[in-house]
Order: structure tokens, then sequence, then C-alpha cells
């Protein structure tokens, strides 16, 4: 899934201080699962907000809603006379939803209430790690299901470095040096012998590299 | 020959081959580096410049090749995945021959945020050993990656590193292998101060005969003082300072640490020199370059040969 963290309050107030009507909305699935921008996240930053208006003596109307996904329009009916009477939307979404809104609403000032981190798993309950940066050609099939792009911090294809060190990563005694497990899991799989297959240089234009990125779907 | 290099001469000569290596400055002037040159010249057969190691920013390793070129000397480019796609990579390597460079590292680098700039981003295009393929190609096939014909292809002594201290230990032979199968010609290792598991690692190498396939370099870096020992064991990953060392360094006056740290460098070398598959050394005395020749003479390693006849 789609992880973000929310901004610091300070930088989302500075963004959000001169208007005088602003609707929170929320975004009820991914990033509601990292307890940061569902709709709920969107009712307390709402009168966080509030609090700091009044203490300012900023007149400033707030309200805040939510959707279940703020990148698809069909979700989006029930709330639009709201967000079309809005002076300006604070989007609890990913940018992803970010842009979907203020594509969907021209005129309407649309601001990042997070920062979108990352896509990756959830470990344990409030334990949210990266797994997978969207390279477009996956190779989890030969790494035995251990990501190099996105959990070697060199994204190394024929890892790991000379700074793997008691299966953690040179740059941090936290993190887990991904070809470490790249070998454990080969080895658990019987595979060990698949270590010496060379990668190939890898096509990056797939990637971000290649520009932005889409596909359709003739049949729809 | 493959190429002109008197690293790869002097290697198949079969005699031990001596390396050595140099830091360029933070500075647009190169006369450190050409001091740190001629300082060592004549008791090494090749030196290595290195690629703004452990992510700081310095002269470029190709330009200060350059400077030890003009001095006649035959350097080593250090070149790192780190901050150069396969274009400005391919482009380096064509304007390194160019100047008539011969030998080139192939490495991935420290991560950047070791180094002067956290905030970078950072490239990793190709990985070292596709690098170390990528030389190869344009070599051999007179190829660029993209296919496209090189008019003149650039002729390279192609290297690359080992680190037999790094984990996991069981795929570091493997490792080893598959550098071989890329078209590494040459390896320089990481620093060895626990030369039991160094000698455990290049067993290993040679049940496979690899030592026949590649001339491994040791890596010797005399240890200035009990500091710097507990510095790299505690602060370097992938770095195997032993217990036993620590003591030996801090057996004696502080004033004495450094003359053991050379003793021991110099005693490293007698022992690897017994080594089976040990083609030679590469000297990484680190911002202590005035005190190669020496241990390049107490080891035995001196003069170094002439290969005019």
């Amino acid at each position: 899934m789609i992880v973000g963290e929310q901004k610091p309050f300070e930088e989302i107030w500075e963004m959000i201080k001169d208007h005088r009507q602003l609707t929170v909305f929320g975004c009820n699935t991914c990033v509601a699962v990292c307890h940061q921008g569902g709709n709920k996240e969107a009712e307390i930053l709402a009168s966080l907000l509030r609090m700091k208006a009044t203490q300012e003596s900023i007149e400033l109307d707030i309200s805040d809603s939510g959707i279940e996904r703020q990148c698809e329009h069909e979700f989006f009916d029930s709330k639009q006379d709201m967000l079309e009477k809005s002076e300006a939307v604070l989007s609890l979404a990913c940018g992803i939803g970010v842009q979907f809104m203020a594509a969907k609403y021209p005129q309407t000032p649309v601001y990042p209430g997070l920062n979108t981190t990352f896509l990756g798993d959830v470990p344990a309950k409030g334990h949210y790690v990266e797994k997978c940066q969207a390279c477009g050609d996956c190779v989890l099939g030969v790494t035995g299901g251990v990501c190099p792009v996105s959990r070697c911090c060199k994204r190394l294809f024929n890892g790991p470095c000379g700074g793997s060190s008691d299966g953690k990563c040179e740059i941090s005694k936290e993190l887990d040096c991904a070809w470490q497990l790249v070998v454990d899991r080969l080895e658990a799989l019987g595979r060990l012998d698949d270590y010496e297959k060379v990668a190939p240089v890898k096509d990056w234009s797939k990637d971000r590299a290649g520009g932005p990125r889409s596909f359709k779907l003739e049949d729809f | 020959m493959l190429t002109e290099s008197k690293l790869e001469k002097v290697l198949k000569s079969g005699q031990f081959a001596v390396t050595s290596e140099c830091g360029p400055p933070r500075s647009s002037d190169a006369q450190g580096i050409i001091k740190k040159g001629k300082m060592i010249m004549n008791h090494v057969d090749s030196i290595n410049i290195t690629d703004n190691q452990t992510s700081v920013t310095r002269l470029c390793s190709l330009a200060a090749c350059v400077h030890l070129k003009q001095l006649g000397l035959d350097p080593v480019l250090q070149m790192v995945v780190r901050d150069r796609n396969r274009i400005a990579l391919q482009s380096d390597l064509l304007g390194a021959a160019s100047f008539g460079i011969n030998n080139v590292l192939c490495l991935s680098g420290d991560h950047q945020s070791f180094g002067d700039s956290t905030e970078a981003q950072n490239v990793f295009d190709l990985d070292s050993m596709q690098l170390v393929q990528a030389v190869r190609y344009m070599r051999d096939e007179g190829k660029f990656l993209s296919g496209d014909e090189i008019k003149v292809p650039p002729r390279f002594f192609v290297g690359a590193a080992a680190n037999p201290f790094a984990d996991p230990f069981k795929i570091r032979v493997p490792r080893l292998a598959k550098k071989i199968a890329c078209g590494a010609e040459f390896i320089q290792t990481q620093c060895i101060y626990n030369i039991p598991k160094f000698e455990k690692w290049m067993e290993g190498v040679r049940e496979r005969g690899l030592h026949e396939k590649i001339y491994i370099l040791a890596g010797i870096t005399p240890m200035r003082s009990l500091g710097m020992a507990k510095y790299l064991r505690k602060a370097v990953p992938g770095m195997d300072v032993p217990e036993e060392l620590i003591e030996r360094l801090g057996g004696v006056e502080k004033n004495k640490q450094a003359a053991e740290g050379i003793k021991f460098a110099i005693e490293t070398i007698q022992r690897l020199k017994e080594v089976e598959g040990v083609a030679g050394f590469h000297i990484m005395a680190i911002e202590w370059e005035e005190k190669v020749p020496e241990i390049v003479e107490e080891s035995g390693l001196y003069p170094r040969p002439s290969l005019e006849d």
C-alpha cells in the first residue's frame, strides 16, 4: 500500500492560514491504514487547525470530510457539493489523491497534508516498511522474493556490497542488508547456486527514468 | 598483452605486483596528488586514484590520473557507480583511454550518507559487476552498452574489489566467481587484518581454481595508532580488526604505535607471500603515503621489476 506521513503542523498551518474557508479531506484507504490521512485523521487535524486559528485570532472556517479513495472519480459523487463550495482543500491523501483533486477542481487551491513516503507493508501494528519502488520490471522471481531496488540502499542487482555486516546495511545497524535476505532466502529455497547468475544491466526506461508511466485497458 | 597496462605486464610476468592508493585533494590544486605520486612512484607498479571516497567531494579521479600519467606513472582509475549513469561512465572511460589510462577498478562506492552530501541523489544505474561487464564489452566487442560501435575502443585492464570480511561469508567466494564471470582480471581486496579469515577465503578461492583465473592483490593498510584500529573496527562496516591487533597496538607506548602498525603490515605481507594465489599487494596507506617505500622495501618487494626488456 501507499504509506504517507502527516506533514509538520506548522508547515500545514503556513500553507493554509491565509484562506477564510478550508475543507480538510481524508482519504480512507491506504493512508488511513497508516493512521495519517484517513477520515478520522482529517477530523482531528481540522480541530487542531480550528484551535490554532482561535489562538491566532484568525477568522477561518474549517470543515472536514473524506471519501474512500481520492484517486477515482466515482467516490467523489456524494461530496461534490461540499468540495465545489470549498475555498481551499487540505487533502490528506497521498500525492496521487492531491493531484486528482487538483485536476478535478481547477479553480480550487488544494494543499497536501501528507508527505507520501513509500510503498510498503505493515509487518507489525504501527510499523510500516518500504518494499517496492515501482521500477516497472519486477525481479522478485530471481531474488528469492526480496526486492533489491527498494531494500538495498545502492539498489544493487548483484549484491551484497562490501559493507554488509552481521546481516545489516552499511548505512545503519537498524537496516537489514537486502542481499543478506536474498542469500538467506535462496538458501532456504535450495537455490543458493542461483546467486552466481549475473543479473543483466537493468532497463530503467520502465522506471521513473523513462518519464511518467501509464497504461490503458482497451476493453474499457 | 591485452592492454598497455604495466600492472598487467608485472602480474603476467609472475612476479608479485605492488599497487598503492592516493586520495585526490578537496581542491582544484593538484599539487598534493602530484607530490604523493612522486613520493611513491619508484616503489610501486601502479597507483590507484580513489573516486570521491567515502562520498566526500574531491578532485575527480580521472583528472588526478592524468596528472600521474604525466609523471610517467600507470595509474588505476577507480570508478564508482554511485554518481554517474552509463552515459557518463562510458564517456569517462573513453576520456581516460584518450589520456592513455590503462587500468580501471570498478566499484559500487560508499553510500552518500557517509560523506559531505547526505542530501544528494544517488545513481546506481549499473552496479559494480555490470560496470566490469561494460568495460570488457567496450574493449572486447568494441561496442557501447547500447550496441553502437566504438571506432577506437578503449583498452583497459579491468579490476574489481573483494571484501572477504563482509557478510554473508558463504557467498564471498561465489561473489568472486561472479566478478570473474563478468570479466574482472584483477582484484584488490579490503584491508586485511584478520589473516586466518583471509587465508580461509583464499582456501575457498583455490578449491574452485579461481586464483588461476584472476590476479588477487591483498589489501594492506598500516595502522597509525591504537585509535585508528579502534575506529576502523567500530565505525567501518565490513572491516575486520581482531582483538589481538588492538591488544598488540595497545601494548606499546603511544609514540611507538605507528612503528608497530608498520611492523604488522610488513609481517602480513611476508605471511601472505606464502599463500598460493596471492599475486601482489595493494598498499593503502591512508594519508600516510610517505610510509609506502619503507613498507615495500622491508617486505622484500623492492626494487620493482623493470619491464623495459
